[in-house]
């Protein structure tokens, strides 16, 4: 394959202008990963005093010491839902891909030391996002639970998709994929069909409990009165309701088993990674392609030949047009075809876009998105040209193509070009977002000009143009918008699975890819029912 | 008397070393071995192998070179080497015994008579009584003549056993006592002598020669002050104490004690030395375990000079012609524990690998099974240098190079004794050990440096390894728990890409890479290696044997359970053997079921105090029926 060179000086001032502005962009997402650590850690020695492990330390116990640990979903419902420090970020728990006696795994542990691990509309969104992420490709999931149990303050928002997620536990395990849930605290109510609803179940002795009424209800609903172990202890639930399969004597303990069960089952263990080229250009240089000021351009290859093997780029028409670049790669040695963005999307962009998507649908080759778009290219030529009917054909292939298909924000990701390079509504496999990602209907600054136009058209109308009023509305707008649109913004409400620093965008892509590459290998004994416990 | 082959009958290092040296004379090399040894080193390397009931069956190793025919025998050192019955067996059968006469050896072999052969030859000996009359009284009466402190010494011992120092006259009759039982034990013989004891002698010994022309020589001294429990430790030659002039008074004494018995062969005339007296101590008529430093320094092969002398050559050289060179030291690798008070080790050899540039005779093997029946002495070590201090470094960093996995053995322990100061001066005497060495680090259990630790955890788990470490989130904090001997230490750190770990007290640690036998790190940037292997989950880290304890199960007895004795089905008592009050502790047997025609004991799930019994023999219980409660006891 053809080798990419570069023109980018690492040494120049304008990679320091770029690099600067990125760690600017970075800076606060660290902060927030901090204070949500920091959160935790605060109510250490309240926990360690109840003889129970962090959730880190938890996960720490549960994934192979060293193993790649792709985490998901971090930033979910930062800033919303109540969360006014921030801390909510993770939407009350700790979530990703890693690695149990060596097969990759999606695992969830709540994060009951922030915010007593309550769950919030987008707590519950994202862990239907992470069953669809085990469900997608094939996975098991592992769950370390001990939850405060529904956000009441939200309990509307979260009734219905909270259905959906028993649904999807019970459709997983008829479709074979192992569900392990330790329970290290309280499972109530809905909280208890988790578990309930999980393969295996191992329950802590002395910690955990689980039922549909705890103590407090039990009385007023019935008078009934009735101690926490007496009513859903673990030891009453694995000796004589056999709701549990499991007892652990500790936190540790309950971590051992679920990971004993996993390496009970003949599920295939991950390959060895077969033999690659690293690029020829380091990863460090990421931090510095992509320009300081958002209006100035770069050229997605640059990105390119620092993600891919031996930085080769065998690139699909390009003589064809120059805004929107299309070709094949290997990532870590596997196939890949990427999809960039040098400039908006014409009719001539979205028409190779459409023919190479299908190309790889024909071929089986997984597509890489890299947005980096203001959107379709307006204007009378481009009506003229048929670019609604040319849009419309690649947003066709996108949805359509039965290829897994992954999606790295590296910049703007505006209007219909979210759409036509594969934003979250047209459900890429995964979807991450750079520190200094864009995403929105439209620019703040054209949505404030919008709303100017058409607040100063009425007012002329009326007879009486109120210019401080425009001004204000305008900015007001744009500021309002900006806020919405930052990387942060969008990762709260779950539009991507996270936002990861440019240089370990080789490093995600090769594990999630080796993933997809493997996903064949598993092949889950499904039944029709599920598994019930009888 | 002439013969082509000749049989060891000895094991481990010393029968390769005889081996080594038989071979390149030409010699065929017959060994003997014990159902035990049967793959050992010794056996593999020689030309022939026949297997016997015991190393000490005399009859059994005679008939053997009858069989082989085998014209001499060597003994090595140990087991038959002193024994002059079968010196004289040898004879008989014609078969040339490799080591002195028998009458020589059997007159040094009884320290009474061999101190009144030294007396007459002249050698000064320590006052002290050695006669027939082994009465209590009499040995109490003769001990008051000489004083303390006073050494007891059974007169067929050897290597301390049998052996009590005295300082003060009422402890007398219990070291009699001891001493006694001790060396009938050992020895088949309870006569005792009383030696004069000296404060802080040196321990020097002279390595002599003699042909069957009368000529005799000494090969210089050997110091072996650093002993514990009269076992030497590290033995040097020449002396830091010996002048010239103190060598050759003290040659000129064993080589006239030796010439007095008409000695044949090697032997060592061991000395007590203070200050410039010596007093004689005894003679060893063998090759001595620590041979190796008198031919390093006299270039000579002691071995090849036996087997010359013992087919009837004379001594290849003149005591003129001997000349000494240099500064050798040797150290005993042994398979014990120095910070467990020297407990003997055993286990499986997983790496072996002895410094090159230093001499190292023994007869391990990876692999090798080290038991405890032999002794615990698995290899030693030897360096030569111009001077004494060039020949202590060597050893030193040799040792430190020297790899030995699977087996606690004593060699951090050496290298601490030759690095020690007063051993550097030349200044350690045979109470240097117990006066000037009992602090040392060394001595006592030290926890697995938490460096050790982390490094252990990222080498089982792989490391160093493409992406080892990486995660998007977080650098997750990881606490291993390892269990080394009888503890268990734990290490906690962070975990950064590139299989960097932060530790806690804010040491990092970076894996570099990974050899097929060693790791490479670097410690806050410092890089070195350490042997490492891992088998069956164990890692085998430097002198460390780590299991990584971080997710084992926990101890069953230790998890408390409910206290509540439960009929696991319906049926009817037909014993109860505990009543309230009663401590049970946890798997004993509270009561017996008979239920679908079988018994049921009923355990106590935990360990405590009988609460209440709810139940008696002829009871027909539910259930889930509750029938004994027991009450967790207090710690």
């Amino acid at each position: 394959m053809p080798v990419l060179e570069t023109r980018l000086d690492a040494h120049g001032a304008a990679f320091a202008v770029n690099r600067s502005a990125m760690e600017a962009a970075l800076a606060p997402v660290i902060a927030l990963r901090a204070a949500v650590e920091a959160a935790a850690q605060a109510s250490r020695e309240r926990y360690e005093k109840r003889g129970m492990l962090l959730p880190r330390d938890r996960l720490a116990l549960l994934l192979d010491p060293g193993a790649p640990f792709v985490e998901l979903c971090a930033f979910a419902g930062a800033m919303r839902y109540g969360d006014t420090d921030g801390t909510g970020a993770g939407a009350g728990a700790i979530a990703g891909i890693g690695v149990i006696e060596g097969r990759s795994c999606v695992v969830v542990v709540d994060n009951f030391a922030v915010k007593g691990g309550t769950v919030t509309p987008d707590g519950l969104a994202k862990k239907l996002r992470l069953q669809e992420l085990a469900r997608e490709n094939r996975l098991p999931m592992v769950s370390l639970s001990q939850s405060g149990g529904a956000n009441l303050s939200y309990a509307h928002e979260v009734f219905i998709p909270g259905g959906r997620g028993f649904a999807n536990q019970a459709r997983l395990s008829a479709q074979g994929i192992p569900q392990i849930t330790v329970v290290h605290g309280s499972a109530t109510a809905g909280g208890a069909y988790q578990p309930g609803l999980s393969d295996y179940v191992i329950l802590v002795r002395k910690q955990a409990t689980m039922y549909l009424a705890g103590p407090p209800l039990l009385k007023a609903a019935t008078g009934e009165v009735a101690t926490d172990e007496d009513l859903g202890g673990a030891e009453m639930h694995t000796q004589v309701s056999g709701v549990g399969d499991y007892l652990a004597e500790d936190d540790a303990d309950g971590i051992r088993q679920a990971r004993a069960v996993l390496a009970a089952l003949p599920w295939p263990r991950d390959p060895v990674p077969v033999p690659f080229e690293p690029p020829l250009y380091p990863a460090s240089d990421l931090v510095g392609v992509v320009p300081a000021d958002p209006k100035q351009p770069h050229d997605c290859r640059e990105i390119i030949a620092r993600l891919v093997d031996g930085s080769e780029f065998l690139e699909f028409k390009p003589e064809y047009d120059a805004a929107t670049v299309c070709g094949h790669v290997r990532v870590e040695g596997h196939a890949c075809a990427v999809i960039g963005n040098n400039g908006p999307i014409t009719a001539q962009g979205a028409a190779k876009a459409g023919q190479f998507i299908q190309l790889c649908d024909q071929a089986g080759v997984p597509l890489l998105f890299l947005h980096n778009t203001t959107g379709f290219l307006v204007g009378t030529e481009p009506e003229r040209a048929g670019i609604i009917k040319h849009g419309s054909k690649m947003i066709q292939a996108v949805a359509n193509a039965r290829v897994p298909k992954l999606a790295i924000v590296v910049g703007g990701s505006y209007g219909a070009g979210n759409y036509a390079m594969c934003g979250r509504g047209f459900d890429p496999r995964f979807i991450f977002a750079w520190p200094n990602a864009r995403s929105s209907v439209m620019g703040p600054a054209q949505a404030g000009q919008v709303l100017r136009m058409v607040s100063e058209a009425k007012m002329k109308a009326a007879g009486a143009v109120d210019t401080a009023k425009l001004d204000a509305l305008e900015h007001g707008t744009a500021a309002m918008m900006a806020e919405q649109t930052t990387a942060l913004a969008s990762s709260a409400r779950l539009e991507d699975d996270g936002i990861i620093d440019p240089r370990q965008t080789r490093d995600v892509l090769g594990i999630l890819l080796g993933l997809i590459a493997t996903e064949g290998q598993r092949q889950p004994r499904s039944n029709t029912f599920g598994v019930a416990r009888l | 008397m002439s013969f082509d082959t000749i049989l060891i009958a000895n094991r481990g290092e010393i029968a390769l070393r005889i081996q080594r040296t038989a071979r390149a004379m030409g010699y065929r090399c017959v060994a003997v071995f014990t159902p035990g040894d049967a793959g050992a080193a010794h056996v593999r390397m020689a030309d022939q192998a026949v297997r016997v009931p015991s190393y000490l069956d005399a009859a059994a190793i005679i008939a053997t070179a009858r069989a082989t025919g085998a014209g001499a025998v060597h003994p090595g050192y140990g087991f038959l080497s002193e024994n002059a019955d079968f010196a004289r067996d040898c004879a008989e059968a014609a078969i040339v015994f490799i080591g002195p006469d028998p009458d020589a050896m059997a007159l040094m072999g009884e320290k009474g008579a061999a101190k009144a052969a030294a007396l007459a030859a002249g050698v000064p000996c320590l006052p002290g009584y050695q006669g027939a009359d082994q009465s209590d009284a009499t040995l109490l009466v003769e001990g008051a003549k000489f004083g303390v402190p006073l050494m007891v010494k059974a007169a067929f011992g050897g290597g301390g056993k049998g052996m009590r120092l005295v300082q003060d006259l009422d402890d007398l009759p219990e070291a009699l006592e001891r001493a006694r039982s001790e060396a009938a034990k050992s020895f088949g013989d309870g006569t005792l002598i009383l030696e004069r004891a000296l404060t802080g002698p040196r321990h020097v010994e002279m390595q002599v020669f003699g042909d069957r022309s009368g000529h005799v020589v000494h090969l210089g001294e050997r110091d072996c002050s650093v002993q514990r429990r009269h076992q030497k430790v590290v033995e040097e030659a020449p002396s830091p104490a010996v002048t010239p002039e103190l060598r050759a008074r003290m040659g000129a004494a064993a080589v006239a004690l030796a010439q007095s018995c008409g000695y044949v062969g090697a032997g060592t005339v061991e000395f007590l030395l203070s200050g410039d007296a010596f007093w004689f101590l005894e003679m060893n008529t063998r090759l001595q375990v620590e041979h190796p430093v008198t031919e390093a320094i006299t270039g000579l092969d002691l071995v090849e000079w036996q087997i010359r002398v013992a087919r009837g050559e004379d001594l290849p050289l003149t005591q003129d012609q001997i000349e000494l060179s240099g500064h050798a030291i040797e150290v005993r690798l042994y398979a014990e524990d120095p910070a467990q008070g020297f407990l003997p080790q055993t286990g499986r050899v997983e790496a072996w690998r002895a410094d090159s540039a230093l001499r190292c005779d023994h007869a391990l093997r990876e692999g090798d099974v080290v038991g405890a029946s032999y002794d615990p002495m698995l290899a030693k070590l030897i360096a030569h240098g111009p001077d004494r201090d060039t020949a202590r470094r060597q050893l030193i960093r040799g040792l430190e190079a020297t790899v030995l996995q699977g087996i606690g053995n004593n060699r951090a322990f050496l290298a601490s004794v030759l690095a020690h100061p007063m051993f550097a001066e030349g200044q350690a005497d045979t109470r240097f050990l117990n006066r000037d060495f009992a602090q040392d680090p060394s001595l006592t259990p030290r926890p697995p440096d938490p460096v050790v630790l982390a490094v252990a955890a990222m080498v089982l788990a792989g490391a160093p390894r493409a992406r080892f470490g990486f995660t998007n989130g977080p650098p997750p904090c990881l606490t291993r728990r390892f269990a080394s001997g009888d503890s268990v230490a734990s290490v906690t750190f962070t975990l950064h890409p590139d299989a960097q770990a932060h530790l806690t007290d804010g040491t990092q640690v970076q894996l570099l890479a990974r050899g097929e036998s060693d790791v490479r790190f670097a410690v806050d940037g410092i890089a070195r290696a350490l042997p490492c292997a891992i088998r069956d989950g164990v890692v085998y880290l430097g002198d460390h044997i780590l299991h990584d304890v971080t997710l084992a199960p926990p101890d069953a007895r230790q998890s408390a359970g409910s206290g509540q004795i439960i009929a696991p089905m319906a049926g009817v008592v037909i014993a109860v053997s505990v009543a309230p009050g009663d401590t049970v502790t946890t798997g004993q047997t509270l009561a017996v079921i008979e239920a679908m025609k079988m018994e049921h004991p009923l355990t106590a799930s935990l360990t405590g105090r009988v609460e209440s019994v709810a139940i008696q023999p002829g009871a027909q219980v539910a259930a889930r029926q509750l029938l004994i409660t027991i009450t967790p006891e207090e710690t």
